[in-house]
């Protein structure tokens, strides 16, 4: 049996949970617990303090894990251990809060040091009112223009399916360029 | 969609570079503690501004540069009520009373200040409307926002910013490729002219720093302004880590054949779920 791993990482309270969970294939084993600190707790009440777990099967020879990071930077030396691996790797963006956006881009930054396999970003709740739209968030975020922004409901399967599609395509077009 | 949030987490001079860099066009505007600003751009230039009740109208801005006298402000107030400022100008400029360079430069003058004063603002909410422009009877300008950028750069003085903006003094930097960025027409100081002679792919901004005697904090605040003017972006270190440039998928299979099977499987997958 052959696996492989992709890593949803992001500012807390991007999403994560929420995109892994549209797409897995069994129930996510979120290691989820209240939230202590004021500021944090009025953004949402729980969050996850180690790792998200998903899993998609390929078929008989092969499964695909989604394994998300903790949000909170306390945790983040677990992002070293989750990265290690991994195929390729998705940074979660809330395009509603523009306030995360500056530990959006360290978070990829630092994803980008531990390995520098492809990666997309996905602009989550795109369907808000208050969301910024794609390009203003790609000169706050100062991503290349070549840096897949990808709009993103991580409730929505069919939004989720497209930002894991589109990582894919990208891993596909690194190994044709390595060729080369 | 909204582009909006709080000046604690972004600062004036960010928001112009994205105004800048994106070519937007419409009202950023400004809730302060005491007042509101409007700032208007055209295609990522700036072209009016107006802080609180300020009067920005002609006859005014020509007095505060020294172009009208007090007599003649209170005679066009007075007098001219009903004519607008295009129409003003017109007339002050057919009378030979002025040339239109002078009136553009006032008005130039006039609103460098006021987002100059806004540079100032920490506290405050802001959002853009693409649909506000300035009055129409109003004279509005066409100013590059490269040198206001770098003029706003200069007043950050919070270290940790700076900081979090360039956690790191051993990268590299190179100039960006972006069309019209252009060094020449930009009102640089020594300090920052002489960091930009040292920009090059294999010197580290700590070289740079010590090659120019700034201390950290000196030279982060100069990069930080020239990457906000969109002048320069951060790098690598030109070969450093030369295996990890490029980006590898992580595989089981090592045979290349086997890597695309395996990556089309998974597609195939994603796709029917």
């Amino acid at each position: 049996m052959q696996t492989v791993k992709m890593v949803v990482t992001g500012p807390f309270s991007a999403g994560k949970t929420e995109f892994i969970r549209s797409v897995s294939e069994i129930d996510v084993v979120a290691t989820e617990r209240k939230i202590s600190s004021d500021s944090e707790k009025a953004v949402k009440q729980a969050t996850t303090v180690a790792m998200d777990f998903g899993r998609i099967t390929v078929d008989e020879d092969l499964v695909l894990y989604l394994f998300g990071t903790p949000g909170q930077k306390r945790f983040d030396f677990m992002w070293e251990i989750l990265s290690e691996g991994m195929l390729g790797f998705i940074v979660m963006v809330d395009s509603t809060r523009p306030e995360t956006f500056r530990e959006a881009r360290s978070i990829l930054e630092t994803f980008r040091a531990y390995a520098p396999t492809p990666y997309v970003v996905a602009a989550n709740k795109q369907d808000v009112d208050d969301s910024w739209d794609l390009d203003d968030m790609r000169h706050a975020l100062r991503l290349d223009g070549k840096v897949k922004l990808l709009p993103c409901v991580a409730t929505d399967k069919n939004t989720v399916k497209n930002v894991l599609l589109e990582l894919l395509y990208s891993i596909l077009a690194e190994m044709e360029t390595n060729e080369k | 969609m909204a582009l909006r949030g709080n000046l604690r987490d972004f600062t004036v001079t960010q928001l112009l570079n994205l105004i800048n860099l994106a070519h937007k066009t419409g009202t950023l505007v400004i809730e302060g503690p005491n007042e509101v600003a409007k700032v208007f751009f055209r295609d990522g230039k700036l072209s009016y501004a107006q802080i609180g009740q300020e009067d920005n109208r002609l006859a005014a801005i020509l007095h505060k540069s020294n172009r009208l006298t007090t007599g003649q402000l209170r005679a066009i107030q007075l007098r001219a009520t009903h004519v607008s400022d295009k129409e003003l100008g017109l007339l002050l400029i057919n009378s030979g009373h002025m040339t239109q360079d002078d009136i553009i430069s006032a008005f130039q003058a006039c609103f460098t200040d006021a987002v100059r004063r806004l540079f100032t603002w920490v506290e405050g909410f802001f959002r853009f409307e693409n649909d506000m422009m300035p009055p129409e009877d109003r004279i509005t300008v066409r100013l590059d926002l490269e040198n206001l950028i770098i003029e706003g750069a200069r007043q950050l003085r919070e270290f940790e910013q700076l900081q979090d903006e360039i956690p790191s003094l051993e990268m590299a930097l190179r100039f960006t490729e972006r069309p019209g960025a252009n060094l020449q027409k930009m009102n640089l100081s020594v300090e920052e002219w002489r960091v930009v002679s040292y920009i090059n792919p294999k010197n580290t901004i700590q070289q740079i720093a010590s090659a120019a005697k700034m201390n950290d904090m000196e030279i982060r605040r100069i990069v930080y302004g020239l990457i906000q003017a969109g002048l320069v972006e951060i790098m690598r270190l030109e070969g450093s880590k030369p295996a990890q440039e490029r980006s590898r998928p992580n595989l089981p299979v090592q045979n290349r054949e086997e890597q695309k099977s395996l990556v089309n499987r998974l597609i195939t997958r994603i796709r029917s779920i």
